[in-house]
């Protein structure tokens, strides 16, 4: 029996990853670890590195729209976002008010779609199989309804400079209301068969707690942020878009433990929910997209323009040399933030309660590497 | 000379039976599971997916033998029949009916028990000799789960003993005539029946094997026949705790007489058992898995002393009585 420990003799060292059923992607973690107790955990990075900055960098602007969606693969519609929004705001262009209205109820759908995943792989992480097969069954409306008007199902490469790839139509809103009205009911259910589960909350509650002070220093946002009670999000505290012309509340915890990055999550979906459903009543007619120069040249200077996806602040700075590619950019993804939290907050806990932690982050790897 | 005939019939009628309903109940634990999980599970091959056990079985055997790298060979081979033989011997004092049944031991009760607590000698076995440190802690999980659920098991029992004045698992069926166990001891049954859903390693309380935490605990290093015997042996071992909990507190093959047919008790027996099984069923597929901590306190601190109480109330009301 071949063991590499401690030369006390009590520790030895658990290779979790880059192949484990829980990290969901090629993250590796090296545990430490004193029985099933935790007393180190390294995360190792790297394995699905694809240079996404230096790929930017040799690209016309417009042709690197694509690997935009190729990092958080669950959230790309905040991505899209996320780059069209830096872009159009460096060259001073100004999207058609449906544009806008468009690219938030498509962002919200695919937040609610980020969110169900990530409730299902939650919970399939503490042993309940059942769940996710719910979660992907809601999630299925929402990919037929962004299938049908961006013809992708995960990668969407549907905003453009100036607008949109494509106009929705009635069919698209008719479907979205159906899906308000069903995932509402659905929300119910999954209150009282996982929320309330006393072996649920057995494994969430006063598990990796991080208090407000923790989750500044590390730079974590998002959910994960606001379990912890801080009230922070981009689409509140830096507005952008239309998002100012909604009425939604921010979720957010107290304890900041598992559980309240659950409830956050959860919350959050209904207030997704809310927003997709005032901009449905209020989506002003109009075109869809305006007309700009097949290829844009921005002025000389730097800009950083920050959005929240699913995980949190995505950000994007850029420095231009006035050249029709970009001379630096720097991507900030949120689950990088947010799993550097993860050595701290897993110390003296088991390893059970580690993939209950690692999964109350929401990572995504291709974006922690990208 | 009766003896050794009637000993290669019962042999064979209980292997066959083992072979069987392994097949069926992991038929039936897939059909249960994408049935609750809005799917229809297996659906390929053969009506329903009727045969695709059999199928996976034929593949199992076929499959090559591939042992990792400095493991502890002959605990290795070992694990997975010590695994297996304690929970076919166990059928030897099942009653399945009043005529059913291979021997009517006198201290049947207590052979189900000792050979019920040999499973756990083999996970460790597997664990230990696979040079797989995921496998190591599936092995250390199992032991101390073990020795925490077999305390409160036995407990409960020990008030159903009280009660018949019989280890005789045929003894203890008559005893329960008019009305099942069930009726004097809910409290020993809910005890009995959690504990047997640890004792299988079953969801929730499946942390040896858990997949999301430890790949697949003490099994991870075991393809094959290897595998295939652990998987059976824990669908046998499925059958062998509900079976006994149906002769404990169910009243085993009593019923009420059914029309058009010969052998009821039979029936009545497998009825009861195969509700008990899917009721393990339908937990795994809907409860997450606790933590080893929580599943250590729910046993030392919450059904030892219950059924600790359970049996004095128990003794004393029989000795009223």
């Amino acid at each position: 029996m071949e063991i590499s420990a401690d030369r006390d003799g009590n520790t030895f060292y658990l290779n979790m990853g880059p192949q484990h059923p829980s990290t969901h992607g090629v993250l590796r973690v090296i545990l430490k670890m004193n029985g099933e107790y935790i007393q180190e955990a390294e995360c190792v990075l790297g394995y699905i590195h694809r240079m996404h900055e230096k790929i930017g960098e040799s690209m016309f602007f417009s042709q690197f729209y694509a690997y935009m969606s190729r990092m958080d693969y669950l959230s790309a519609m905040a991505y899209n976002h996320g780059y069209t929004g830096l872009i159009e705001k460096m060259a001073g262009i100004e999207p058609p008010l449906r544009a806008e209205y468009i690219r938030v109820i498509t962002v919200e759908l695919n937040r609610i779609s980020s969110h169900l995943v990530w409730l299902g792989a939650y919970l399939l992480d503490l042993g309940a199989f059942t769940p996710i097969m719910y979660a992907f069954d809601d999630r299925e409306m929402i990919l037929d309804l962004l299938e049908s008007i961006t013809g992708s199902r995960l990668t969407y490469s549907y905003f453009r400079f100036g607008g949109v790839c494509k106009d929705i139509d009635e069919d698209f809103i008719r479907g979205t209301r159906a899906f308000i009205k069903k995932m509402r009911s659905r929300l119910k259910m999954y209150d009282t068969l996982v929320t309330k589960n006393v072996i649920f909350i057995g494994r969430v509650k006063d598990i990796g707690i991080i208090s407000q002070d923790m989750a500044r220093r590390y730079g974590a946002t998002g959910p994960v942020l606001r379990g912890s009670g801080i009230e922070y999000d981009i689409r509140k505290n830096e507005p952008y878009s239309v998002y100012p012309e909604f009425d939604f509340d921010i979720p957010t915890g107290s304890t900041g433990d598992a559980r309240d990055r659950y409830l956050v999550r959860v919350a959050e979906i209904e207030q997704s929910l809310r927003i997709i459903e005032q901009a449905l009543d209020r989506l002003p007619d109009g075109p869809y997209r305006t007309e700009i120069p097949p290829f844009i040249e921005l002025e000389p200077g730097d800009c950083y323009f920050p959005v929240e996806s699913a995980r949190g602040e995505f950000g994007i700075y850029l420095v231009s040399n006035g050249e029709k590619r970009p001379y630096r950019m720097k991507l900030r993804t949120p689950s990088f933030s947010n799993l550097s939290l993860f050595n701290e907050l897993t110390k003296g806990y088991m390893i059970a309660d580690a993939v209950s932690i690692l999964g109350s982050l929401d990572l995504v790897i291709p974006e922690i590497d990208r | 000379m009766i003896v050794l005939p009637r000993l290669a019939l019962s042999i064979l009628m209980v292997l066959g039976f083992i072979a069987l309903n392994g097949m069926m109940l992991v038929y039936m634990e897939r059909k249960v599971a994408g049935h609750m999980q809005r799917r229809l599970g297996p659906m390929e091959v053969g009506p329903h997916g009727i045969l695709q056990t059999l199928v996976d079985g034929i593949k199992l055997i076929g499959k090559q033998y591939i042992p990792p790298y400095k493991i502890d060979r002959p605990l290795y081979l070992l694990a997975p029949v010590i695994c297996f033989v304690p929970v076919v011997l166990a059928f030897i004092t099942l009653p399945f009916s009043e005529k059913l049944q291979v021997r009517d031991l006198n201290v049947g009760l207590l052979v189900i028990f000792a050979l019920g607590s040999m499973t756990v000698l083999s996970l460790f076995m597997a664990g230990w000799s696979s040079n797989n440190k995921y496998s190591l802690i599936g092995a250390f999980r199992s032991v101390s789960q073990s020795l925490a659920y077999e305390i409160p098991m036995l407990l409960s029992v020990l008030s159903i003993v009280l009660m018949t004045n019989t280890l005789s698992l045929r003894e203890i069926v008559e005893a329960q005539s008019p009305i099942p166990h069930i009726v004097f001891q809910p409290v020993a049954f809910l005890i009995f029946f959690i504990c047997c859903v640890a004792e299988t390693n079953r969801a929730p309380f499946d942390l040896p094997e858990a997949e999301s935490e430890l790949t697949a605990g003490f099994h991870t290093e075991y393809s094959g026949m290897g595998f295939a015997l652990f998987f059976l042996a824990e669908y046998t071992n499925i059958v062998v705790v509900c079976a006994t909990t149906t002769v404990l507190f169910l009243g085993g093959w009593k019923g009420i007489p059914l029309p058009f047919m010969q052998y009821t008790g039979v029936v009545w027996f497998l009825i009861k058992l195969y509700l008990l099984v899917f009721v393990m069923m339908w937990f795994r597929w809907t409860y997450p898995r606790v933590r080893i901590d929580q599943l250590l306190n729910l046993s030392w601190k919450v059904l030892t002393p219950l059924a600790l109480i359970n049996l004095v109330v128990t003794a004393v009301v029989l000795k009223i009585i």
